[in-house]
């Protein structure tokens, strides 16, 4: 499957931006989509089974986001029809809905299972789901009606997060540094980070910190760089990186 | 009299027996201080006579004989001066400490890591600098020198990194105790690509470190021809000992190695690498860290020696905190006493009767700013 293809794969499964998609295209999906006698682009749906073909497109990157986002509904409507039990709710509107790929089940398969789990699989879940309608337990919305299949894609999003923030916190020029210092070079596994101390009077500022306070410290000094905006990616995603290193840590804000 | 009464001689004598016992635990600096400070006030009061609590006899004690000193620098990391000066600020730093001690040591050990990235502009920038050391430098290599030409600028500037030689009744070994299993080639890294690899202490990716087999042989036929009593001093890169393997504070045959040096009556360890305060003793063989004057590393998460006292935390807001350089001095007995002088903080001594008597004796001075 070539990179174009699997970015309209997420696009249709996930009618998320094109550009949310490219970091995807790193892990590819397991089930390349049929290719087509004509040489056309083909997009294939993330249940690994449906796919399209479009007619007379030879270059994925020609399509614009309309084309895709009919590309995406046509591809749902034809699921909807194979899974006509399913229940389907649609997502809140402006909502990203997150993908699963190949890496959430590698990353999953390090992790202890919980017993009774079953392991992932391609299906969308929907027959649980439906199994577990006649139980006798409490309904919900989303969290009413989850498999692990959804577990597994809500875990590596939040992994594809925490990696990015690896990545960001080994890579000096990445979070702008000009001596060539990053973070890991001091703080390995981002062990003395100690994220649940936070907030905390820090003494040496003269006021109260946040985690974010201090990484954005060590940029500007040790690391030469300038700080980074609250929303900016690269701070988020270490600061996903960094809580992800101290999982289990009790949590004593103020602590000195 | 009752019985908590204690005559004027008895407070005396105790007073002035407290007072001797806290000199013998002075460092050399600090008594140096106080004996100018008490042969000051002794002369300011008119007395030519010194008196008995004035300072005239070597702070250590009669129980040790000719002893010796020499001093380490570890660990600077260096960079060339166009992409980042700090780290060479630092070593400047500790070379002006090193050449203010006065008595000179007998040689400066310098203790790896001399380079960030084992590029030769940063290697000749350091063999330049370390050139105006007034003593001797005796010179280790670490795999931040090593392992983008494997060696060949380093060995180029100070020659082979595994040598031996007898000083003053000490024989001393430096081991290339960095090298590493391939584990670059199947992965078509380039040499950069696996410098950068090996210089992450985090990445998992690379082998751990270890003497291998060769070092190893080499090693027992240096130490074949060395009497039993005779104090063996090691200076290895790693620390020879089994710490945190996640990071590569480990040594892979360090059991093989230790099985070779456990017949000596008297082993000491000075290693780099884990740029901190670190004691550990395993049979006969005590073992100190060096001090980085780049920075400092937290503690590992888990298998810290039980005799190490962790030094305070390290401020973030200071540069050199954490940082510094060190001096060890063999007593006449062979038995190192290890000083570790941290920048802009006081100096710590760990000496050997603390590890000699497992931390009975002699204990460092406590943390007050654990690691988290």
């Amino acid at each position: 499957m070539t990179l174009r293809t699997s970015a309209l794969v997420a696009a249709a499964a996930a009618s998320a931006l094109l550009a949310g998609a490219r970091a995807l295209a790193a892990d590819p999906p397991a089930h390349p989509p049929p290719t087509s006698a004509s040489g056309d682009v083909m997009v294939g749906l993330c249940d690994g089974r449906t796919s399209l073909e479009l007619k007379g497109v030879k270059d994925a990157s020609q399509v614009t986001p309309e084309q895709a986002r009919a590309v995406a509904d046509l591809l749902m409507e034809d699921w909807k029809k194979k899974n006509p039990e399913a229940r389907w709710d649609p997502p809140p509107a402006g909502a990203k809905v997150a993908q699963a790929s190949q890496a959430s089940q590698a990353s999953q398969a390090s992790q202890p299972a919980r017993p009774g789990a079953k392991p992932p699989t391609s299906s969308s879940g929907a027959a649980e789901v439906k199994k577990e309608q006649g139980a006798n337990a409490q309904s919900g919305h989303t969290y009413g009606s989850f498999s692990e299949r959804d577990q597994a894609i809500w875990r590596a999003s939040t992994e594809q997060f925490v990696k990015e923030g690896h990545r960001v916190f080994h890579d000096a020029k990445a979070m702008g540094g000009t001596v060539a210092i990053s973070c890991d070079m001091c703080h390995p596994d981002a062990s003395n980070t100690h994220p649940e101390t936070y907030p905390k009077y820090q003494v040496q500022l003269g006021r109260v910190a946040l985690l974010r306070d201090m990484i954005n410290w060590c940029i500007q000094n040790p690391v030469r760089g300038k700080p980074l905006a609250d929303d900016d990616p690269r701070l988020r995603a270490m600061e996903a990186y960094i809580y992800a290193q101290r999982k289990g840590a009790p949590l004593e804000y103020g602590k000195h | 009299m009752g019985r908590g009464h204690k005559s004027i001689e008895t407070r005396h004598h105790q007073e002035r027996d407290a007072f001797f016992d806290r000199l013998r635990h002075l460092d050399r600096r600090s008594f140096m201080r106080l004996a100018g400070l008490s042969a000051g006030i002794a002369a300011a009061k008119g007395l030519i006579v010194p008196q008995s609590f004035q300072l005239v006899s070597v702070a250590h004690g009669a129980e040790q004989r000719s002893g010796f000193s020499f001093a380490y620098i570890s660990d600077s990391h260096l960079y060339e001066q166009k992409v980042n000066d700090r780290f060479i600020r630092s070593l400047l730093r500790a070379v002006d400490d090193v050449n203010r001690l006065s008595p000179q040591p007998d040689f400066v050990l310098y203790g790896g890591d001399l380079a960030q990235l084992g590029q030769k502009g940063e290697l000749d920038l350091g063999a330049q600098i370390l050139k105006s050391l007034k003593a001797p430098v005796r010179m280790m290599v670490g795999e931040h020198d090593w392992f983008l030409d494997m060696g060949a600028r380093w060995r180029e500037l100070f020659g082979e990194p595994q040598y031996s030689f007898d000083h003053k009744g000490v024989h001393f070994v430096t081991l290339m105790s960095v090298n590493e299993k391939d584990f670059w080639t199947a992965r078509g890294m380039t040499p950069m690509e696996r410098m950068q690899t090996v210089a992450g202490l985090d990445n998992g990716v690379q082998s751990r470190f270890e003497v291998g087999p060769e070092g190893r042989a080499w090693l027992k036929q240096d130490l074949s021809r060395v009497d039993k009593k005779t104090p063996v001093i090691v200076f290895s890169h790693s620390p020879l000992y089994k710490y945190y393997r996640p990071w590569n504070f480990w040594t892979e045959d360090a059991d093989e190695v230790q099985a070779i040096l456990a017949p000596f009556e008297k082993v000491t360890v000075i290693h780099g690498h884990t740029h901190q305060l670190l004691t550990q003793r395993i049979g006969n063989i005590s073992f100190h860290g060096m001090l980085s004057t780049a920075w400092p590393w937290p503690y590992a998460p888990e298998g810290l020696p039980a005799l190490t006292v962790q030094m305070n935390r390290a401020d973030p807001f200071s540069a050199f905190d954490g940082c510094g350089d060190g001096r060890v001095d063999v007593n006449g007995n062979g038995l190192a006493d290890k000083l570790y002088n941290l920048w802009d903080r006081n100096p710590v001594t760990v000496r050997a009767a603390y590890l000699a008597s497992n931390g009975k004796s002699d204990r460092p001075a406590a943390t007050t700013l654990p690691s988290y």
